[in-house]
């Protein structure tokens, strides 16, 4: 135990201020008012799938969770079923053979719920593009309210394309 | 070695007898090309669930390209194990953390897993195919894609295998840079999984360090590469851009910081007797059984399998740099979890090796130029295991055909194995021991 506490003692924790919403990753309009995006403050419930990314995505989803940008003090948190999901964080092309699973998720995910499309390959299929075995874009197979560009996106990419997800509409 | 097949039928003797780890392989070139594994008792398709028709060939030279995916899903056979109190547990292909998708099916008494059959194929997006007449500079980059974790791995098997069939090499300060890379990407990825590691057997402290070690590690990645994960930095004849000067010095300071604080936290995980009674004699892949099913790379070396492309098959700068390669034989999730410490204790001493040594010189040469039908291949030592890459070179230097190899082909049978007798809980923690690649071997 001793160990432990001192490690934690001896390491600054460094923290960053969040980045501002992106509102320009915005694919659809703000579908949901002031009252239901006020209810969300503070918890935020992210489950992320895979379409079929490369894994790349993933990796900065991973760093996302890191104490650098302290997702959690945002009140923003990964969860591991879709039904305790208030967002859908989609990586990848969609390949043929996720698109079923995607759906799912999809469908099993409570209204009201907002989708991001992650990476060049979320947004237009990327170097993947489309092919007898992938649809491309996520939007091809499910509504995406922001699509984050990048090969992977930042962490700051990609938190700010979350916060645009939540962001009153104009 | 060539061999010729017939037109009609085409097929091959079954070669997982005598090699098991061939058997998965053998039926993604079923289900691609249509060439058989005779006398295989499993024909059961692999890549194939329902994005395209039985009997439809997609990596056939006929079959265009452009074609749109079915949208039919398609059942899959499992083997099913019968008994009194057994059960199955279904898992996946979306899985309850941030990783990739593939289906797990265990079979069960109360808590310890009988069998376990995974069925992967959910990322197939057809990278084969889409190598298909991209130029060498397109092809890199699509090959840095193959599994994101080891780009730098796959991008440089990749321009190996160009570079090889077109006779050059490329000039010594790019080998060195790719070498500096390389090292770069097999330390990033250890320090991830150790955090995780650390994390599956309930010590969340160790996550927290380990994540943020590497997120300083990446953004000297971000600050002397350009990028995070060194995406697109090995190309064909060289490497994409040079260090600049202060680089050097960022670097070397960093190796420094790192090494104090891999081995804090490295005495932490051996002492911490709650974490180590997890990870002792679980999910073990005994040496024996490595060697039978050829088990390679991290976890083949934890499992006595003395392999190392760096030091067995050193390209430059390798045969200048004498890899001290760290073995284990106890095969459970402790003996990779020790190699990886070790693995990131060598990788830092090359890192403190190349930085002063860097020759001087040009970055890159001309991209190879290859003359239609020229076959190459390119091997690398990534940070999971040895990278093959294939190519054959179509009419204006394009790629006819390309196939990627990520050695997860080999380990994800074995991790089935390693598995058995085990308690379901413990299989993220074993599963993360490994850390296979879907996409790499789903293409
Ligand atoms: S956007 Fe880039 S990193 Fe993300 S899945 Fe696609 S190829 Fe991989």
């Amino acid at each position: 135990m001793y160990p432990i506490i001192r490690l934690i003692l001896d390491t600054p924790a460094p923290r960053e201020a969040p980045p501002e919403a992106d509102s320009s990753l915005r694919t659809l309009r703000q579908r949901l008012g002031a009252e239901v995006l006020g209810s969300f403050a503070g918890a935020l419930t992210i489950r992320h799938v895979d379409a079929g990314s490369c894994n790349g995505c993933e990796l900065e989803i991973h760093a996302l969770n890191n104490a650098y940008y302290n997702l959690e003090a945002l009140g923003m948190r990964f969860v591991a079923s879709p039904r305790h999901a208030d967002l859908l964080l989609v990586t990848g092309p969609v390949s043929a053979h996720m698109r079923t699973a995607l759906l799912r998720t999809f469908d099993a995910t409570p209204e009201p719920k907002l989708v991001v499309a992650l990476g060049d390959c979320g947004c237009t299929g990327g170097v993947f593009g489309n092919s007898y075995a992938s649809f491309g874009a996520v939007s091809n197979v499910i509504p995406v309210d922001v699509a984050v560009p990048g090969c992977p996106p930042s962490p700051r990419a990609l938190l700010a394309g979350i916060l645009a997800a939540i962001a009153p509409g104009s | 070695m060539v061999l010729e097949l017939p037109e009609d039928q085409p097929s091959f003797p079954d070669l997982s007898r005598v090699f098991p780890g061939a058997l998965r392989q053998q039926r993604a070139m079923a289900d691609l090309l249509g060439i058989a594994a005779e006398g295989c008792v499993d024909q059961r398709p692999w890549l194939r669930h329902g994005a395209w028709a039985q009997g439809v060939h997609p990596l056939r030279r006929d079959f265009p390209a452009a074609t749109p995916p079915l949208e039919a899903a398609a059942d899959y056979r499992f083997v099913r194990v019968a008994g009194e109190g057994v059960h199955e547990i279904p898992v996946g292909p979306v899985h309850a953390g941030t990783i990739e998708p593939g289906h797990f099916r265990f079979s069960v008494v109360g808590e310890r897993v009988l069998r376990l059959e995974q069925h992967l194929g959910y990322t197939h997006k057809g990278i084969e195919k889409r190598f298909e007449g991209l130029d060498l500079t397109q092809g890199a980059r699509l090959a840095g894609r193959v599994s994101g974790d080891s780009t730098v791995a796959f991008a440089w098997a990749f321009c190996l295998a160009a570079e090889g069939a077109a006779a050059q090499a490329a000039p010594a300060r790019a080998a060195w840079l790719r070498a500096l890379a390389l090292e770069r990407e097999r330390v990033a990825n250890h320090l991830g999984d150790l955090g995780f590691l650390g994390n599956d057997a309930g010590l969340g402290v160790g996550l927290a360090h380990f994540s943020r070690i590497k997120e300083d590690w990446l953004r000297t990645n971000e600050q002397v590469f350009g990028h995070r994960y060194l995406m697109d930095f090995v190309v064909p004849g060289g490497v994409a851009r040079d260090l600049p000067q202060p680089a050097l010095a960022v670097l070397r300071a960093e190796l420094q910081t790192v090494e104090s604080q891999v081995g804090r936290l490295q005495a932490l995980y051996d002492e911490h007797p709650g974490l180590q009674d997890r990870l002792v004699g679980t999910g073990v892949v005994s040496p024996g059984l490595a060697r039978q099913l050829g088990l390679c790379g991290l976890a083949g070396r934890a499992s006595g399998q003395g392999f190392d492309l760096r030091v067995q098959a050193p390209a430059p700068p390798y045969d200048r740099l004498a890899v001290r390669m760290a073995t284990a034989t106890d095969g459970d999730v402790a003996a990779r979890v020790a190699l990886r410490f070790q693995e990131i204790q060598e990788s830092l001493r090359l890192l403190r090796d190349l930085l002063p040594s860097l020759p001087v010189g040009p970055l890159r040469e001309e991209a190879p130029r290859l003359g239609d039908g020229v076959l190459g291949l390119g091997q690398v030592e990534g940070w999971r295991g040895p990278v093959l890459m294939a190519l054959e070179a179509g009419p204006g230097g394009s790629l006819r055909r390309v196939h990627p190899q990520d050695p997860s082909w080999l380990n994800w049978p074995a991790l089935e194995h390693a598995i058995i007798g085990n308690i379901v809980p413990d299989f993220p923690l074993i599963n993360k021991s490994f850390n296979l690649s879907y996409s790499g071997v789903d293409l």
